[in-house]
């Protein structure tokens, strides 16, 4: 009986429409907000091209000739004549965590539908990623004008150190630049009333991202600076 | 369709929050540390405590249903394959680049490229 309502199906539709069919059938396997769902497949995507970045990486620090450069010391920072190991580093590092913070809380105000508080943490959020790019923009800027370091050589030891560290560090500040852009939208579309009737799923949405870039950035500082 | 939004005590956030700020802190203290083992094992256990909490917590994935989780956590179990396979053949690849690569191990590649140059 079904192989004939397959069989009548096929005769009133051919090609293409077939295709559609079977794939818009009445059928949901996740049961989150599509747009979730969607943010999810998109996060997933973006762990396999962070990884074979790193992996990369992996693979011409594994195999260099020449020394590679000590991260420890080409981030360090002279605070008072003290040279502090990868202070930089540490503080973007808080300062992503921190950021992280007030991202959860926005989602979680944002749950209560408290519009004021969750426009504000959404803010308080981009701010800190701002920051972070701003941070970021100072240590490549130091990186390039004092210690000469080009994504094809530099003068502390194996070339690929440049090429790494521009390519990963500089695809995550990509991201936390995007996610700055993206949460501050969401902010103000939060203040403006726009979730009132459709529901606060966007903030969480937002939130995946923003805590995905954190959780990049985890695997950056272990493999790249502290290794 | 159950779409409900999840609603949690804001005070396993702030926990976590505190925890996280924690192990960042252990992991920056690891650079202290001479390069050893040892100091690796901390680097790796700290990144994946903090990984951990971040998957499991912060973007809420130990309160998601089965199905999602498995898409979500199992696709990436490939890219341990890679990782291995990369970190096996890097003793290969060393190789490669000792062979063909080192300036003072390559005569005939810099005689070949000389030549090129002597013609120009």
């Amino acid at each position: 009986m079904a192989q004939e309502a397959v069989s009548a199906a096929d005769a009133q539709q051919a090609g293409w429409e077939t295709i559609v069919t079977d794939w818009s059938s009445d059928k949901q396997t996740f049961r989150v907000p599509w747009g979730k769902a969607m943010m999810w497949i998109f996060l997933l995507s973006d762990t396999f091209i962070f990884t074979c970045f790193l992996t990369g990486y992996m693979n011409v620090r594994l195999s260099t000739t020449v020394p590679w450069p000590n991260p420890s010391e080409v981030f360090g920072l002279d605070v008072f004549g003290v040279s502090v190991p990868l202070l930089l580093i540490g503080i973007m590092t808080f300062d992503l965590i921190t950021s992280s913070g007030t991202m959860a809380l926005a989602v979680n105000f944002g749950d209560r539908r408290d519009r004021g508080r969750t426009a504000a943490l959404l803010f308080m959020t981009a701010g800190f990623g701002a920051l972070f790019v701003g941070m970021q923009a100072f240590e490549w800027t130091k990186l390039i004008t004092q210690e000469g370091i080009r994504p094809w050589g530099n003068p502390l030891g194996a070339s690929q150190f440049g090429a790494t560290f521009f390519m990963i560090t500089g695809f995550h500040g990509l991201h936390v630049s995007a996610g700055v852009v993206y949460l501050s939208i969401v902010a103000m579309k939060v203040l403006r009333g726009d979730y009132e009737k459709k529901g606060y799923e966007i903030v969480e949405i937002a939130g995946l991202y923003w805590h995905f870039v954190d959780l990049v950035w985890v695997f950056i500082f272990a493999f790249f600076y502290l290794w | 369709m159950a779409a409900e939004g999840q609603q949690h005590p804001l005070k396993i956030y702030f926990y976590i929050w505190a925890l996280l700020f924690v192990f960042s802190a252990a992991s920056y203290g690891t650079d202290f540390l001479p390069h050893n083992a040892f100091r690796q094992g901390l680097i790796l256990l700290f990144m994946i405590l903090k990984a951990g909490f971040i998957v499991a917590i912060s973007v809420r994935m130990a309160w998601e249903r089965k199905a999602l989780i498995w898409a979500i956590l199992g696709p990436p179990v490939v890219l341990l394959v890679l990782i291995g396979l990369m970190a096996v053949e890097g003793d290969y690849t060393e190789l490669s680049r000792l062979n063909f690569f080192s300036p003072s191990l390559a005569p005939a590649g810099h005689e070949a490229g000389h030549g090129a140059e002597a013609a120009h």
